[in-house]
């Protein structure tokens, strides 16, 4: 019983398989995968808008969307049913091509994110041997579609905010990849099935999740700060700052790409949050040994959700960076300390079990966000701006 | 030679081709990418995967981005008032075709030495890893300086001269 | 023809584009783009004779084609960052102008 509720959707994907000719199997078993994957995320997605604005309007001390259906629940029907039925403006000197194709390279690379998060166990839709780089592959494809997306509508607001945005998204990529790499170390392979499956270990009932270890706790952190920023989440949120950019990269676009690009960068949250939990908390394994009757997918996307409530929270709570400040940030705090990580998990490895590996990773850990933040203070990054062009 | 392979290349060749001959330096920089998208499936089709996904990450992640930025730090995105290719174009092609002649009969003619049929290899990360810090340790290590050294010189020469010539 | 002979094929035409952009065009940052065509094919050409060649489980072929997309990459970096000083200095990027050692 509890295998087949922790199975549920194998057993339906091999059952339907099972009714069509053995030569079309394996293309409708792939098929099912990307079909679940296609519905369940914007499915998500159009619940996390609701949730979002609800959250963001009781941290602001107001209600919310109540208007549409209990508890404002159908507001995204409402929301999607509008921006399909307005008209798509394109301004007449926009660059039409590229400005057409920007939404579509942002969705189509941020779907192939899915692909390879293990949503429960064996249910991956591709297991491949190089997973991880395969995630960040096309985590790094999605930085061009917001150059497209910004420089084809001949606007200088968007162009502006699409090169902030980019700059962020390079910045912070460095540091992503480098708290990855921690994990990767240590479970020994770029395969994110067998990095959940080296976490699902229990001791005295407690999990061997890596945020529960120092050097995983810090690259937890500055894992979740690079994600904030890969997705221009607030406090990152300047190259969309609406204060400032009117819209940032997607002023020009209406109704259904602009439907499209929201869903892109809500998917980007889910996808690099998925991320986050099969790397740092542990994928679909239960938080205690005795829960392990639960399902495993349940765990998986209970994770997610709660990745996806700490960014609301955040976004509800923190001011805006500056960009200056922003990319002071990455290169001259994060990036050192992911260095330092590397290093730390490099001495938990090799020092062995027992309570010294603990209290050395520890310490140097502690001691060095200390001197980095001693001496960025002291330092003063927050000098008077110049400003650089290329003549 | 599966219908794949004639997808993929045609993708391929038109990229490039479309990359060297269009007027707007954006949209060269663009469908370059195109390009770079079409060796990546290359190489997955030739069980390169880390070589494919490294493609994608530093090819279109990082070089495409900056070819970009070059492009509009120089002004590139304004159209030319001349034509965009240079005097002599005539010479460049016939030294391209002349080229590209030479290998296609070397490779047509070398048919029956080019092996067949091979098992297909399987390669996995570790093997890679184990290489790279085994008999490839050395190159790598080069690479590692040579990367640092062309980030410092890249940042130094297109750095502003605060006093310099300006 | 063999597989091989078809991505051999490939590759040529590929440089000889390259070869020919970097050759024709005006624009300095065109001729880089023309050179990172030419390397990309180079990589094919790696790739393919690892794969068909006779010692695969090697990885010669890969490894060569992997240092060869980041010093590519390094390359890109470093001609990029010239061409923008040269643009700073001449105000043109424009190769059919840039014909005098004068400064």
């Amino acid at each position: 019983m509890i295998y087949t509720m922790d199975q549920i959707f194998v057993l339906l994907q091999h059952w339907l398989m099972g009714l069509l000719p053995a030569a079309l199997q394996p293309i409708v078993g792939i098929l099912l995968g990307v079909a679940a994957i296609v519905c369940l995320f914007p499915a998500l997605f159009a619940l996390t808008t609701v949730f979002e604005r609800k959250g963001l309007a009781r941290i602001q001390n107001r209600i919310g969307p109540n208007r549409v259906g209990p508890l404002g629940i159908l507001q995204p029907v409402a929301d999607g049913i509008k921006s399909l039925t307005k008209e798509d403006i394109v301004p007449l000197s926009a660059d039409a091509a590229v400005h057409f194709l920007a939404p579509l390279v942002l969705v189509v690379a941020v779907f192939m994110g899915f692909a390879v998060l293990p949503m429960g166990r064996n249910m991956v839709l591709v297991d491949m041997d190089a997973g991880l780089l395969f995630f960040f592959a096309m985590g790094a494809s999605t930085e061009l579609a917001v150059f497209m997306a910004g420089w084809s509508s001949r606007n200088k607001y968007s162009l502006l905010g699409a090169m902030r945005a980019v700059a962020q998204m390079i910045s912070y990529e460095v540091p992503l990849l480098m708290s990855s790499v921690a994990v990767v170390m240590i479970a020994g392979s770029l395969s994110l099935t067998k990095i959940v499956e080296a976490q699902n270990h229990y001791t005295w009932g407690l999990p061997h999740w890596y945020i529960f270890t120092p050097w995983g706790l810090a690259g937890f952190l500055m894992y979740a700060i690079a994600t904030t920023a890969e997705t221009n989440r607030s406090p990152f949120d300047l190259p969309e700052g609406e204060s400032e950019l009117v819209a940032g990269y997607h002023t020009e676009y209406s109704g259904f790409k602009f439907a499209l690009f929201f869903l892109g960068e809500y998917l980007a949250m889910f996808s690099i949050s998925g991320l986050g939990t099969t790397l740092f908390l542990g994928g679909w394994s239960a938080p205690f040994s005795f829960l392990g009757w639960v399902p495993s997918w349940f765990w998986f996307f209970s994770k997610m959700m709660l990745s996806i409530f700490v960014f609301i929270w955040m976004r509800g709570t923190l001011p805006r960076l500056r960009q200056d400040q922003l990319m002071n940030f990455a290169w001259k705090f994060v990036l050192p300390l992911t260095l330092v990580n590397l290093m730390v998990t490099v001495l938990w490895r090799f020092l062995g079990e027992g309570w010294q590996r603990w209290v050395f990773c520890s310490a140097i850990l502690v001691l060095a966000y200390a001197a980095m933040g001693l001496a960025g203070m002291r330092r003063g990054h927050f000098g008077p701006r110049r400003y650089r062009y290329a003549e | 030679m599966s219908i794949a392979f004639y997808l993929i290349a045609a993708l391929t060749v038109a990229g490039g081709l479309a990359a060297v001959l269009l007027k707007n330096t954006v949209h060269c920089a663009l469908v370059l990418t195109v390009a770079f998208a079409g060796l990546a499936l290359f190489f997955l089709q030739l069980d390169a995967q880390f070589a494919g996904f490294a493609q994608i990450l530093v090819y279109i992640g990082a070089v495409a981005i900056l070819v970009v930025f070059a492009i509009l730090l120089t002004r590139g995105s304004e159209t030319p008032k001349d034509s965009v290719f240079s005097k002599n174009w005539f010479a460049g092609l016939v030294i391209a075709a002349g080229i590209f002649a030479v290998l296609g009969w070397a490779v047509l003619q070398s048919g029956r030495v080019l092996p067949h049929e091979t098992a297909v290899p399987t390669v996995t990360v570790l093997q890679i890893g184990n290489a790279l810090m085994g008999c490839y340790v050395l190159p790598l290590e080069i690479v590692a300086l040579l990367l640092t050294a062309a980030m410092i010189g890249a940042v130094i020469v297109a750095l502003h001269e605060k006093e310099g010539t300006k | 023809m063999t597989p091989l002979s078809g991505y051999l094929l490939v590759a040529a035409i590929l440089f000889s584009i390259g070869l020919a952009g970097a050759l024709t065009r005006r624009n300095a940052i065109l001729v880089l783009i023309g050179i990172e065509l030419m390397l990309n094919a180079a990589n094919l050409n790696l790739i393919a004779f690892w794969r068909y060649g006779p010692h695969p489980e090697a990885l010669t072929g890969m490894m060569f084609a992997i240092f060869s997309i980041a010093v590519a990459a390094a390359e890109a970096a470093v001609g990029l960052g010239l061409v923008i000083s040269i643009h700073r200095h001449a105000h043109t990027t424009d190769l059919d102008r840039m014909n005098r050692m004068k400064g």
